[in-house]
């Protein structure tokens, strides 16, 4: 066994669930994540994918189970063990959340500077120029002109809304990154150069994320693992290569072949 | 006698269609084999009695019903069948190498980046190791005759020829223990198929165990050391 197949895992799920009254929204869910993993969690609407992103990433506690994650220098702890305050500076610092509307992750009418600029800010970051150099630093690797950078999300087209929510999420450096249907909202052109972008930013920044989609396109380019949900239940899980080269849940197989490929 | 690198112990594989009444087609029902460094394995046998599903088999995308398949990694022998999956994901990137018949595109990645890609991913961010990753792929790339026009383009527009090489060069580039190749010169000409034939004897040459499918009767006979039909693998014909 080689050491870096020996670390502890970045994340570790252990048999959550939640009910919504008596719907059984997610039920036992279990996996770890490394660093520089990336999971796709796929199935379709209804299944509970957004529902187990959102309990993991603690934005919606669930009912039972246990979600921990490798703190910087303090190993595993369980993320609802926290207080309030040590989960919210997890997610303004180590985690991101990519959602499916930029809307719901930027500020629409600041502008495109300040909205990088805002979680270094809030960690004590106040220094003008250097807010500005790092602003405009990550509108060149999202690939959005830095002469952009004084112009507010609300004059940004969806491709590059998308492209600013990312960087706005990376400028600290998170070590995992939660993306809810990344790319849904886009034209296919532009899905391209965002799946592009954000296969080698998880690459350059050993970045881990867990990918909910329900487009198994997204799953083969992004991810080295998937889980495949239906009903609340995580019903296969493997490689994804192995998931989709030879399904084997029934739900799986009906998922697979029912894609149309030009 | 060293140990073989690959080692296929009592393996089954069998397909249940959940969604055609739940017919089971079975394409192996017991393949033992074992290849050592230094062989080069030609699978024989008429199309569909499973030769790719046995390279599949072995790369792991495809989950043997029954049995093992053991390769010899450098941290010692892996079950592929039942090693973790980012332990396979290791495997995949140190020690088997798999030629697929198609090209599998990156949007927007130019050539040059694709075959240099599993190079570029050992030499983390160190901007020498990434200068001599696409150095090499520059030599492989101009040896499997791409023209240098095409090194900055994304292959997606490339011939069905020009992928099938980008491919080839991608998947060889690393020199690695094992490697399985699917059909590797199904869409190339005489001379490229030549070029293909001596990359697979300089693996061999070097101590890599290979086992191929070739549909073309003079390349196989070129680079075989030894021959398997898998029609010996399955009980009825």
């Amino acid at each position: 066994m080689n050491a870096a197949l020996s670390h502890p895992p970045l994340l570790r799920v252990r048999g959550i669930g939640k009910r919504y009254g008596d719907r059984v929204a997610l039920h036992d869910a279990s996996f770890d994540l490394w660093p520089g993993e990336v999971l796709a969690v796929v199935g379709e609407s209804g299944s509970g994918k957004s529902t187990l992103l959102n309990a993991i990433a603690a934005r919606d506690k669930p009912d039972a189970g246990s979600v921990e994650f490798q703190v910087r220098g303090g190993g595993l702890q369980d993320i609802f063990s926290m207080t309030e305050a040590q989960r919210r500076l997890l997610a303004r610092t180590d985690w991101g959340f990519v959602h499916q509307n930029p809307a719901d992750g930027l500020r629409m009418d600041v502008s495109a500077g300040a909205n990088v600029g805002e979680r270094l800010m809030g960690l004590g970051e106040r220094h003008y120029g250097r807010l500005r150099a790092s602003a405009a630093e990550w509108l060149q690797r999202v690939e959005i002109d830095p002469q952009r950078i004084d112009d507010a999300p609300r004059t940004f087209s969806g491709g590059m809304r998308q492209r600013l929510q990312i960087a706005r999420n990376l400028v600290t450096q998170p070590r995992l990154m939660f993306m809810d249907e990344p790319t849904s909202g886009l034209d296919v052109s532009v899905q391209a150069r965002l799946l592009d972008l954000l296969r080698q930013l998880t690459r350059q920044m050993q970045l881990a994320a867990i990918v909910v989609t329900h487009d198994l396109a997204v799953a083969r380019l992004l991810a080295h693992r998937m889980v495949v949900m239906q009903h609340g239940r995580v019903v296969e899980s493997g490689l994804t290569d192995q998931v989709l080269d030879d399904p084997q849940h029934a739900y799986t197989q009906l998922l697979v072949s029912s894609v149309l490929t030009p | 006698m060293t140990l073989p690198l690959l080692h296929i112990q009592g393996v089954a594989k069998r397909f249940t269609l959940h969604h055609q009444n739940q017919l089971e087609l079975s394409v192996f029902d017991q393949v033992d084999l074992s290849v050592s460094a230094g062989e080069c394995v030609v699978l024989d046998g008429a199309s569909g009695l499973g030769k790719s599903t046995l390279l599949k088999l072995i790369y792991a995308n495809y989950r043997a019903s029954e049995g093992r398949i053991t390769v010899q990694s450098q941290n010692g022998p892996v079950d592929v069948t039942q090693v973790a999956p980012r332990e396979l994901v290791s495997l995949r990137r140190d020690t088997i190498g798999y030629v697929s018949q198609f090209l599998r595109v990156i949007p927007r990645v130019p050539a040059l980046d694709v075959v240099a890609e599993p190079l570029t991913e050992d030499a983390g961010g160190n901007p020498a190791g990434i200068e001599a990753a696409r150095e090499e792929a520059r030599r492989w790339l101009a040896r499997l005759r791409i023209p240098e026009r095409l090194w900055h383009l994304p292959p997606a527009t490339f011939s069905g020829g020009e992928q099938q090489r980008i491919n080839i060069a991608r998947n060889m580039i690393k020199p690695k223990p094992l490697l399985l190749l699917d059909e590797p010169t199904a869409s190339l000409d005489a001379a490229n198929t030549d070029t293909v034939i001596a990359l697979i004897r300089e693996a061999t040459a070097r101590g890599a165990a290979t086992v191929g499918i070739f549909h073309d009767a003079d390349v196989g006979a070129a680079v075989a050391t030894r021959r398997v039909n898998v029609g010996e693998f399955r009980s009825q014909p």
